[in-house]
């Protein structure tokens, strides 16, 4: 088995007017064992930018909460005391990831924010770095291959918050049903320019 | 006085808590040619005298005013050849910058770490200070900015500076000439009539060199023609 199957994950970012989602599974398991069902891989870097990494469970915290990502982000806030513009941020993450190009961190990032005139962003990248930008939406993880297929279906553009947010829930549970590996629930962060709603999905709790 | 038997090592504060090498080094600043400094509502200009040491030196292959970023440059009073250093040192950290975010590093940010160079040789073995102050223009999302940056490592934002050996006299002319609202081509006249101040013999083209910054944020170093345009606009 792959070790970017080891644990298990699916994250999907998508973008709707002037908003936009990003959402995960919560299960944390040692490939057929699930350890726990409130695993958080979705972290706020700042109020306008998300990030979601999929992939080793340990190489998930490392990067956002306890190191690199969260603490590069406050030390540039005290140095420039401004937020890092998504775009930024999506190559400060490159850049870190391919600083490990020949033992990487296995895991891969979903970034969403709201840039200038709070423009939604989102964007993915390979374990070293290849950053992929889209103006629909981006998946990862072991379910990724069921989430394309579902946000292509589901996916319109211009959605409102409320509608991207059912939109969103309803891309992740059916592609987590398909997929031994993630599931027990989800969680989903929406964000317009003035608010942050985080809501916890209960889907097949398998 | 007490102070002369500390001025060895730079490294040793003096018992008036000086470090006496740094008040050398500003004397070394002082008696550089003056240069000049004026931030506009609209841009940026700085602006220095350039006298070279004999008739027979090419003027054009003397550029004192250099570009840091395509959006930022900068002007000396002091050694030139440490400011050589010190411009080949910045352009490398604003590079880095750029290449780590992809974002053109803001003039702070830059202004910041190349004091900080500075100041790192006030404060190693075996190294003396820059015997330079610079004058950074840029603009960048912030607006126009001026700093200058002194050899101990200490900056200021000003709306406008000068240094070198004419600084009292084109402080005061500035301090009196300067309005908040100027606009960059009013700077330019303002610049050049602070220069002529001080000026030993006959101001022109060839003896001066000026560099602008605009709401474009692309810093240009002004051809000898352009100076002249803005020397008769001066006469």
């Amino acid at each position: 088995m792959s070790i970017f199957q080891y644990n298990g994950s699916a994250v999907v970012a998508m973008v709707g007017k002037n908003c936009f989602a990003i959402a995960s599974d919560r299960r944390l398991g040692v490939q057929l064992q699930t350890i726990a069902t409130d695993f958080q891989r979705i972290s706020k870097i700042h109020d306008h930018l998300f990030i979601g990494l999929s992939g080793l469970a340990t190489d998930v915290q490392t990067l956002e909460g306890y190191q690199r990502l969260v603490f590069r982000h406050k030390l540039y806030q005290l140095r420039e005391e401004r937020d890092m513009k998504p775009e930024t941020f999506a190559s400060l993450v490159s850049a870190i990831l391919y600083e490990k190009r020949f033992g990487p961190y296995l895991c891969q990032p979903v970034i969403a924010g709201l840039g200038e005139d709070d423009k939604p962003f989102i964007c993915t990248m390979d374990s070293i770095g290849a950053k992929e930008l889209a103006k629909d939406f981006v998946v990862s993880g072991t379910a990724s291959e069921s989430l394309y297929g579902a946000s292509e279906a589901m996916y319109k553009p211009d959605m409102e918050a409320d509608e991207l947010f059912e939109t969103i829930s309803q891309a992740l549970l059916s592609s987590v049903d398909r997929d031994c590996l993630s599931g027990w629930g989800g969680h989903v962060y929406v964000v317009t320019p003035n608010e942050i709603k985080e809501r916890i999905l209960k889907g097949r709790m398998d | 006085m007490g102070d002369s038997q500390y001025s060895f090592s730079l490294t040793t504060f003096s018992p008036s808590g000086k470090l006496v090498q740094i008040e050398h080094a500003l004397t070394a600043v002082g008696s550089g040619q003056t240069s000049l400094g004026i931030k506009a509502s609209n841009g940026v200009v700085i602006a220095t005298e350039k006298k070279l040491p004999s008739i027979l030196v090419d003027e054009e292959s003397v550029q004192k005013i250099q570009h840091l970023t395509p959006n930022i440059g900068v002007v000396y009073s002091g050694m030139g050849p440490d400011f050589r250093v010190l411009v080949r040192k910045s352009r490398k950290q604003a590079e880095q910058y750029n290449r780590l975010y992809k974002e053109p590093i803001p003039v702070t940010q830059l202004v910041r770490e190349t004091a900080t160079v500075m100041q790192e040789f006030t404060q190693s073995g075996g190294v003396r200070p820059f015997g330079v102050s610079l004058l950074v223009a840029g603009y960048d999302d912030k607006g126009p900015q001026l700093y200058q940056v002194d050899p101990s490592g200490s900056y200021f934002s000003w709306k406008a500076s000068a240094m070198g050996k004419n600084v009292s006299n084109a402080k005061t002319f500035l301090e009196k000439r300067y309005t908040e609202d100027m606009e960059l081509d009013d700077a330019i006249h303002t610049a050049i009539l602070t220069l002529k101040e001080g000026f030993e013999g006959e101001i022109s083209s060839k003896n001066i060199e000026i560099g602008k910054i605009g709401a474009d944020k692309i810093f240009r170093v002004l051809t000898p023609a352009e100076i002249d345009d803005y020397l008769a606009e001066v006469e």
